[in-house]
């Protein structure tokens, strides 16, 4: 079997210009927040994101990475508001698709089953569908005939996604309480990446977690990243809870300048310089001031 | 001690979950969440609740503790997002702006290209609004939320939902920390049923920002002893509830 371990910056490198990339987690929640700080320091621009928005979308926006977003809530869970999303949409620079949360499930599941649509009732009379002029309703060809939304598919080019464990072919394993929709991007994408807290063999995957938490199969990924830490700030329970001090830091370091210093210290380096920043940035909270 | 207001919005929202049987009951915000468990302690003991994340609870634990409560299911977002659509489940969520016949909207202020403010976006509320009962809670009643036109319809309203034919539209009732509305005005508008103690109508009117239905106002009514009760010392003991009504 393949082995498909990569380093974080290699699974940039597959990464073009232009491209539609979906992104896992849900809100500030199991994000593959390593994946995108190495976006960050890539030359990549024009990106389409498709996400259950959280810091991550924070981030590009904030390095101006993206052309546009689709989403249907961008949130920080414990802080109700990405402040970087916030910016760039009311500096009105930002092109998106808004919808309903349901809407995006629909969307994703239609490109896994190669549909060009599936009907939802979600967003029917909502503004969703004038903010979104090319959406069309379809009817129930059955003796209800029942107006829908056809949800267009949404098709990825890549999927990236944060998992607890893996192992080097590709297979992984989710051990907190949601799997959010991390198989259905991986499955909606052309190709994808999953980085990991750690990877293990393949037999250590069930020795102490049920068989059902083996979300993704080495069917879709194409590269497999070992990187500690790498959802951090957002939570990856049972490994670690979301990091609510750095967090709430980095929404306080989006105020006009303040966020150079902010990107100097933590974002400039590569991944092991963030997380040993992120150590420093602990300590220095822990001494009173 | 008195009653507090925050008790009397609990109640209110409590009450909206009453008849809602065993379905999955989804409050957001600090009295809803006090509202949805006191139902299921008293008039709606089917109710299923979850932990705020993806288990369902078997007990009615103290709101902002750790939970050790048994867990009774498992429900991640995909699930709910199923779950939704089959229409077993009640909401209460929150609204940036309202209007009289409950469209709301938590996405944006001003214009969409350029928005003044931007706000969560739409999230769940268009298919809430259009698959199950849903409900909205307002801890600050004023002029700014309550408009005669909102700025983008996330949740659907009443006169947006016919034109559609959404079949399964079941918005119910507005509690705020002044009053309780409901849509039983003309044309499915909304209407003050019920003013909290010490509030008058003329001050919900003038805290709306469009012509209220007005007919025959009562006053909303307290929490029984045995709610209160489980209020102070069951489901709310550390007083969050006066963190979001201030006595």
């Amino acid at each position: 079997m393949q082995d498909k371990q990569l380093t974080v910056d290699e699974v940039v490198s597959h990464l073009r210009d232009g491209m539609t990339i979906g992104i896992g987690g849900w809100g500030s929640r199991r994000k593959p927040m390593a994946l995108v700080r190495a976006i960050l320091r890539s030359d990549l621009k024009d990106l389409t994101l498709v996400s259950y928005g959280g810091p991550d979308v924070g981030l590009l926006c904030a390095a101006g990475k993206l052309r546009k977003v689709v989403y249907g809530f961008v949130s920080l869970d414990s802080i109700p508001l990405d402040p970087h999303f916030r910016a760039a949409r009311q500096r009105g620079e930002l092109d998106v698709a808004e919808y309903d949360e349901g809407m995006v499930l629909a969307g994703l599941r239609a490109a896994a089953a190669r549909l060009p649509f599936l009907p939802t009732r979600a967003g029917l009379g909502s503004d969703v569908m004038a903010l979104n002029p090319e959406l069309r309703t379809v009817r129930s060809p059955y003796a209800d005939d029942e107006e829908l939304v056809a949800m267009p598919a949404l098709n990825l080019d890549v999927a990236l996604v944060h998992m607890n464990r893996a192992d080097r072919y590709g297979n992984g394993q989710y051990l907190g309480p949601d799997p959010y929709f991390d198989d259905l991007m991986c499955a909606a994408a052309e190709t994808s990446f999953l980085s990991c807290e750690r990877i293990v063999a393949t037999e250590e995957l069930t020795e102490t977690a049920p068989p059902q938490s083996l979300l993704i199969n080495r069917l879709h990924p194409q590269g497999v990243v070992e990187t500690p830490h790498g959802a951090h700030f957002t939570s990856c329970v049972p490994d670690y809870g979301r990091d609510e001090a750095f967090q709430r830091h980095y929404v306080a370091s989006a105020k006009p300048g303040q966020w150079k210093a902010f990107r100097a210290e933590f974002l400039d380096g590569d991944e092991a310089d963030y997380q040993a920043a992120v150590e420093r940035f602990h300590a220095r909270a822990e001494v009173p001031a | 001690m008195t009653i507090t207001r925050a008790e009397v919005c609990a109640v209110a929202c409590a009450d909206s979950f009453a008849d809602a049987g065993t379905i999955i009951a989804s409050p957001f915000g600090t009295i809803p969440s006090i509202g949805a468990r006191l139902a299921r302690l008293t008039s709606a003991p089917e109710l299923l609740l979850s932990d705020g994340e993806a288990m369902l609870i078997a007990e009615t634990t103290p709101l902002g503790e750790e939970s050790t409560a048994a867990v009774e299911g498992w429900l991640p977002y995909g699930k709910v997002l199923d779950l939704l659509a089959g229409g077993k489940r009640r909401v209460m969520m929150g609204a940036s702006q309202v209007d009289r016949f409950g469209n709301q909207n938590i996405s944006r202020i001003g214009d969409w290209a350029q928005p003044k403010v931007q706000l969560i976006g739409v999230r769940g509320a268009p298919g809430n609004s259009v698959n199950h009962t849903t409900n909205y809670w307002i801890p600050n009643h004023s002029t700014k939320i309550f408009v005669e036109s909102v700025d983008l319809v996330a949740g659907v309203g009443h006169d947006r939902a016919r034109q559609v034919g959404a079949k399964y539209h079941d918005v119910q009732v507005v509690v705020t920390d002044l009053a309780v509305l409901d849509f039983q005005g003309p044309d499915g508008s909304m209407r003050l049923r019920s003013v909290h103690p010490g509030v008058s109508v003329d001050e919900v009117r003038e805290k709306t920002g469009f012509e209220l239905a007005v007919d025959e106002v009562t006053e909303t009514r307290l929490p029984t002893d045995d709610e209160l009760t489980l209020i102070r010392d069951r489901i709310d003991p550390k007083g969050l509830r006066d963190k979001e009504v201030p006595a």
